[in-house]
């Protein structure tokens, strides 16, 4: 046994630390906490509007579960089944009819069907729109297919739509355009091209090369290679992007309407300012059943391209 | 050795990587018509370089590749798509397409014969298709036509890739370590069928292999590489142990050798 190894042996081992310097780590660690501690009491918290927003609070959350209940109500009346199955949960049939709910008369009443339809249409027509100009701008972003002038200006653009928040591009959009939803359309196409085109790009330049080159070697046109040899390799991610991608697009489109671009949040924004909190629940319900359905299907439809 | 028409002629290739790296220096060789070449040598010899070169796939940084009287290295783009349909290149990690199925594999050896609308929509000419099928059928992969290619087995996956290089109806093969993934059974399966195939339709080919015993086993003339330099140009059995240690360095080769003559295989 060599000196060396002998040294060793009986020894404890420790992972070594990653800032070496024990003084230099201990003051990092120390000043961090400080600094948080220090950060935490710089906010300023106004304890009598609070107590006054308490009332607020407890108006929508008593709004908010009238509603769910009003929902639950009116599924059970829709479907009868559900009582004779699981009498337990659902309790015994009312013989209500459903269209008679309260669920349906808030729905119906405040143009929540309107504000959606809208909401609906910007996220599909921007999804597609996105999609669409996502998928060359990704090529040319792409370092390993692009030639260099291409290559940053694809960036360029990719940079731009990311430094630009939808919020910001929304109210740009609104003071040139007026009210509405083709506002929220252009400034959802323009944020999925971001995102989009950025993750793609990722997923191309990270492709098996040797695939591509076999393509390549068989004397194909620029358009098959692309077709035949870098396609395939990233068509799982790219459906999977634009399934998550709807669902933000859908998330954001009820932000949008906050600042005037339409849609569901418009409708959200007046119920807000007219304090009718049953509104304000029952469009917050609506979405997130939405993005609960959505979210179930992009994962059963990744699930089948892989 | 047989000398018949020049099909691939290399003068003073020589490819210097950007790193710096001198992978081929003066290589200067010439492979006639239907002759089937083993390029040896240890791993960084320059071997797959030398045949990316004559693909293009690297651009060399001097000398020629001559395929058929035409000069591939001077090639503009369009030039070169048509003269690569004539090079059918068959790889070590097979590079598959791995999410296509086998017979797209197989027919992306007719994109450069058909149109990009044709491809796209997959509707290849019906000469095509029957050719796959023939091929396919050929290395006993009829049934896994409609298989996706990553559904196959390592040997399977060659075979394939063995159909795309010859679907091109290529004149020279460039084939690049065609064995080196695969256990020594179906390796030497593999190097059969290049072999016969070539033979059948005449092709020449180059095939880039480190195993020396599998090599003279097949080929007719062996190219010994060692750092981008070629160092022996011979027949199998004048790779004699000096010759290999001048490749490869100090090493036994007499087992090396000698296992070639004792081992019996089947198909
Ligand atoms: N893409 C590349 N960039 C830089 N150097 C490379 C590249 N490919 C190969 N080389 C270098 O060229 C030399 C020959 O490599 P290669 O042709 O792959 O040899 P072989 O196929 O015989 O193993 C090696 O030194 C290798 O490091
Ligand atoms: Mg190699």
């Amino acid at each position: 046994m060599s000196a060396a190894l002998e040294a060793k042996l009986g020894q404890a081992w420790k992972k070594p630390p990653f800032i070496t310097n024990p003084v230099f780590r201990w003051v990092l660690i120390g000043g961090s906490i400080l600094y948080f501690v220090v950060a935490l009491g710089g906010i300023e918290v106004s304890w009598d509007r609070i107590v006054k927003g308490m009332d607020y609070g407890k108006r929508f959350i008593t709004a908010f579960g009238g509603i769910f209940v009003a929902l639950f109500d009116y599924i059970r009346d829709v479907f009868p089944w559900l009582s004779e199955t699981f009498p337990r949960f659902f309790g015994p049939p009312t013989g209500n009819d459903p269209s008679d709910s309260r669920w349906i008369e808030i729905w119906t009443e405040k143009e929540i069907i309107k504000g959606l339809y809208e909401s609906i249409v910007m996220t599909v027509a921007s999804t597609v729109v996105g999609i669409a100009i996502s998928i060359p701008i990704a090529l040319g972003a792409a370092g390993n297919i692009a030639p260099m002038p291409i290559y940053l200006f694809c960036r360029a653009v990719i940079a731009l739509s990311r430094a630009l928040n939808e919020i910001i591009v929304a109210i740009i959009l609104v003071a040139i355009l007026g009210f509405g939803p083709l506002a929220g359309f252009i400034t959802l196409s323009f944020a999925t091209i971001g995102f989009l085109a950025k993750l793609l790009a990722e997923d191309i330049e990270n492709m098996n090369k040797q695939q591509a080159e076999a393509v390549k070697s068989t004397g194909s046109s620029w358009g098959q290679w692309i077709n035949f040899g870098v396609q395939p390799q990233v068509m799982p991610r790219l459906i999977g992007l634009s399934m998550y991608r709807l669902d933000i697009n859908f998330r954001e489109s009820a932000v949008l309407g906050l600042v005037g671009a339409g849609g569901i949040g418009a409708t959200l924004n007046t119920a807000f300012d007219r304090y009718e909190f049953d509104t304000v629940a029952a469009i917050l319900l609506t979405i997130i059943i939405i993005v609960m359905i959505l979210e179930y299907l992009s994962g059963v439809i990744r699930g089948r391209v892989q | 050795m047989y000398q018949g028409w020049k099909m691939l002629e290399l003068q003073g290739l020589t490819k210097i990587y950007n790193t710096g790296d001198k992978a081929l220096s003066d290589v200067t060789l010439t492979i006639p018509d239907g002759q089937v070449v083993a390029l040896i040598g240890p791993s960084g010899a320059g071997k797959s370089t030398l045949i990316r070169c004559v693909n293009r796939l690297v651009q060399p940084t001097s000398g020629s590749a001559t395929l058929d009287n035409v000069n591939v290295t001077a090639l503009g783009a369009a030039g070169l798509r048509k003269a690569r349909r004539k090079m059918g290149m068959i790889f070590q990690e097979y590079a598959l397409v791995e999410r296509l199925t086998v017979m797209e594999n197989v027919l992306s050896g007719r994109l450069g014969y058909v149109g990009f609308f044709r491809s796209l929509f997959r509707k290849f000419p019906q000469k095509d298709v029957d050719e796959a099928y023939r091929l396919l059928d050929r290395v006993g992969l009829l049934e896994m036509a409609d298989k996706r290619a990553d559904a196959l087995s390592g040997g399977q996956r060659q075979r394939v890739g063995i159909c795309r290089a010859l679907i091109q109806d290529p004149s020279l093969l460039l084939v690049d370590e065609p064995t080196a993934s695969l256990d020594p059974k179906t390796s030497r399966q593999i190097m059969r069928l290049i072999v016969e195939l070539c033979t059948e339709r005449g092709l020449a080919a180059i095939i880039n292999i480190h195993d020396v015993a599998l090599a003279q086993m097949f080929v007719q003339r062996v190219v010994g590489l060692k750092l981008g330099v070629v160092v022996f140009d011979g027949g199998p059995d004048d790779l004699l142990p000096e010759v290999l240690t001048d490749i490869y360095g100090e090493e036994d080769w007499e087992a090396t050798i000698e296992k070639v003559d004792d081992e019996d295989e089947e198909a």
